[in-house]
């Protein structure tokens, strides 16, 4: 919790990085980082809305390059969709809309 | 010039959901509201009035909650059409009080600098003050106004504190608030939305400071709520109470209701000489408001569930518990809200669908709610079933008359779960929305806004729903009245009538299903609301006392229905579109003749479809 206000950190791809980078969609209960990325790409799902009204509704929500994210939830089936601490915000998202959000992992 | 007599100063209300934005706005306005839909839209419009200190006249426009003006849903459009200044039918607002909820202000603070750009005068109003004190947040007041370049008040709305200073910076700004020569705001793309969230980021930073002793209450009561086990069983719990609450709780009031009504009805048929009149009055008119206040009862016990549910902050852990399972047939997450108000009534249910901001996602919840078994299906099942199916127990103490009530119940949500499914499949492929939502604090609901909005929608229920019902209900009454038996006609008045007519044409279509003429006839009447089928069915078997319980027609009509029938007619009701309220809400809410059609065809056929398996087999058992 001490970090809830931290300022957003420069992390771009060009930045040696320590740890894992993996997308949101992937994570687990407890897993928690930082997002480095927030893309606009295919991944062979149709979002109703198209990808790029997909990130910019992930980007209003405040999934944003240097936001923290804290996996909290998951649900009953198949684990989707995720709860997710966000800053200081809880947000709930499907997998399907979280492949574009890109965390770096925080090292244990 | 005496501000007494100048047209109000118009303010519009604006914030993030679950800001406390209504309580705010009945904070304000107290009981001075009023709610009606924006034009040509189904959004609904909330308006209230204050007057100043200063004598100033104010009128309150309470929009929508939005994350942003760039709008993904109907309401959401009426915001920012609103602010904008760009609403049909609408003036601009004068001043702009945007209202944040003190403890979350990120995303609010996004808002706030789309909202500068439109360049209105505008307040901040730090709603939940309480709160965020109590958490030991710090916000440099003058700071944040500084950097803002608005005026900030604090506000607990629940308690009413900091409304006064509210209404006197409103007045202020109404006063001198001058509009920017020209609004600056477009929609934003995704490198401006980056940005804007750096510059909220700087300022949450720059006069923000963290709360010392955070909310650790709503992630304590999560764990429970959320529990991919115990939140499934808390959620079916709480829809358990719920329906025992509607359908155990309201029936006391309900008898009371129809008592009433059975009573006034008495008192004016001794009033007045048999004759058209009489009939006009004691059928149509009384009977016909007795059917649309009958309901009050439930849609009270419904709306407390969900609003209390609501104010909470339980809704959206419902979506999110609910959104794969619902997924599996292709249903928003959010739709389980609408569709469990279709539990008591489709039309709230209907209504209730603007919480889903696609249109494709909005449609298919609209289609498949009239499947939902509503309580007007109530003395309709407990009619036949109290005739045809024995009063047994069967294994375990169960009573059989139960198991088919709940069967009936269950064949309405698997036959919604498969329609949308349908829809998804074959009309709408693909294209899945996404599924974004935030999960709110929670918070203890304040009393007096529960009541004031339970009072409220009880409000729109009676005047939406009885400016439909009533009118049909005279129609009904018409078409069963006119033209009058010949004189010394032996059989009952209805079967000489317009409706007894179209019973009988359409007769020898209904016959594969097992539907004798008197049962086509009373469809008739019964299409104004399913429930008057009951009292048709009564008419056209010339039976003089049909109570709630029908306890005497269901007799007579086991003697004159074969068992085959009876159950058709069961099948029938679960999926026929028997009520002609809901086909009007549906052409409301999608401004279109389209899909009330789609509707009215859809649902017969299956009905149909459903009644011809089930008489089919049933007669061929041995029914």
């Amino acid at each position: 919790m001490n970090d809830v206000f931290a300022p957003p950190r420069d992390v771009d791809a060009a930045t040696p990085v320590m740890g894992v980078l993996a997308p949101l969609s992937s994570l687990s209960v407890g897993d928690r980082g930082v997002i480095v990325d927030v893309g606009a790409e295919a991944h062979g799902n149709e979002h109703g809305v198209g990808v790029e009204e997909l990130q910019r509704r992930l980007l209003e929500f405040g999934f944003v390059e240097g936001a923290r994210v804290e996996v909290l939830h998951e649900g009953a089936i198949r684990r989707d969709p995720i709860a997710v601490r966000l800053d200081d915000m809880r947000v709930a998202l499907r997998r399907r809309d979280a492949q574009d959000v890109v965390v770096l992992l925080d090292t244990p | 010039m005496s501000e007494a007599v100048a047209a109000p100063a118009r303010v519009a209300l604006v914030g993030n959901p679950n800001s406390g934005k209504t309580a705010l706005f009945n904070a304000l306005t107290g009981s001075r509201q009023k709610v009606a839909n924006y034009a040509g839209v189904t959004v609904e419009r909330k308006e209230g009035h204050l007057t100043t200190a200063s004598g100033r006249p104010i009128s309150v426009l309470d929009l929508p909650g939005t994350y942003s003006l760039r709008a993904r849903s109907p309401d959401e459009m009426v915001t920012r059409d609103a602010v904008l200044g760009q609403l049909a039918g609408e003036a601009s607002p004068d001043v702009l009080v945007c209202v944040a909820d003190a403890t979350n202000l990120r995303l609010v603070l996004r808002l706030i600098l789309e909202l500068k750009a439109v360049g209105r005068p505008m307040v901040l109003a730090l709603n939940m003050y309480d709160i965020a004190q109590r958490q030991g947040l710090r916000i440099d007041l003058e700071g944040l106004a500084r950097e803002l370049g608005c005026p900030i008040v604090t506000t607990v709305a629940t308690r009413k504190r900091g409304i006064a200073e509210l209404v006197a910076k409103v007045d202020d700004l109404a006063s001198t608030g001058q509009l920017a020569d020209q609004a600056a705001w477009s929609a934003p793309d995704a490198a401006k939305i980056r940005h804007a969230h750096r510059e909220a980021q700087r300022i949450l930073k720059a006069y923000v400071r963290p709360p010392e002793r955070p909310d650790t209450f709503t992630g304590k009561v999560d764990a429970v709520l959320l529990h991919p086990v115990w939140g499934l069983v808390i959620l079916f719990g709480l829809l358990f109470l719920m329906f025992q609450g509607v359908f155990t709780w309201a029936t006391p009031a309900q008898d009371l209701i129809e008592q009433a009504f059975t009573a006034l009805g008495g008192l004016v048929g001794q009033m007045l000489p048999n004759g058209l009149l009489k009939s006009f009055l004691i059928d149509g008119v009384i009977s016909g408001v007795g059917s649309v206040l009958v309901f009050l009862p439930q849609i009270l016990i419904l709306f407390s569930f969900i609003i209390l549910l609501e104010d909470f902050g339980y809704m959206a852990r419902a979506a999110f518990l609910m959104d794969r399972i619902m997924g599996g047939a292709g249903l928003h997450g959010r739709a389980f809200i609408p569709l469990l108000s279709s539990f008591a009534c489709a039309i709230p249910g209907i209504m209730a669908t603007r919480v889903i901001d696609n249109k494709r996602d909005r449609l298919t919840t609209i289609l498949v709610a009239p499947l939902m078994t509503c309580s007007a299906r109530i003395p309709v099942y407990t009619l036949i079933i109290s005739g045809f199916i024995p009063d047994r127990k069967v294994w375990a103490g169960l009573s059989l008359q139960g198991l088919v009530m709940f069967g009936l119940y269950a064949a309405g949500i698997v036959g919604a779960l498969v329609v949308s499914l349908v829809i998804r499949k074959i009309f709408w492929r693909g294209a899945v929305e996404p599924f974004l939502m935030e999960l709110p604090a929670y918070k203890t609901p304040d009393p007096e806004n529960v009541a004031r909005n339970i009072l409220l929608r009880a409000k729109i229920f009676i005047t939406r729903a009885g400016r439909i019902i009533f009118p049909l209900m005279i129609a009904v009454w018409v078409l069963s009245t006119f033209p009058h038996p010949p004189a010394g006609a032996a059989g009952p008045a209805i079967d000489y009538s317009f409706a007894g007519m179209l019973g009988h044409a359409v007769q020898p279509l209904l016959a594969p299903i097992g539907f004798n003429w008197q049962m086509t006839v009373a469809l008739v009447p019964g299409f104004a609301a399913r429930e008057v089928a009951v009292a048709a069915l009564g008419t056209v078997y010339a039976i003089a006392d049909t109570g709630a319980d029908g306890a005497t027609l269901a007799t007579t009509l086991a003697q004159h229905w074969s068992l085959a029938t009876g159950l058709s007619f069961l099948a029938w009701y679960v999926f026929a579109p028997q009520c002609a309220s809901t086909i009007g809400v549906v052409r409301r809410e999608t401004n279109s003749w389209l899909w009330p059609a789609v509707m009215l065809i859809y649902m017969t056929g299956l009905a149909y479809l459903a009644a011809f398996v089930v008489y089919q087999i049933a007669s061929r058992l041995g029914g």
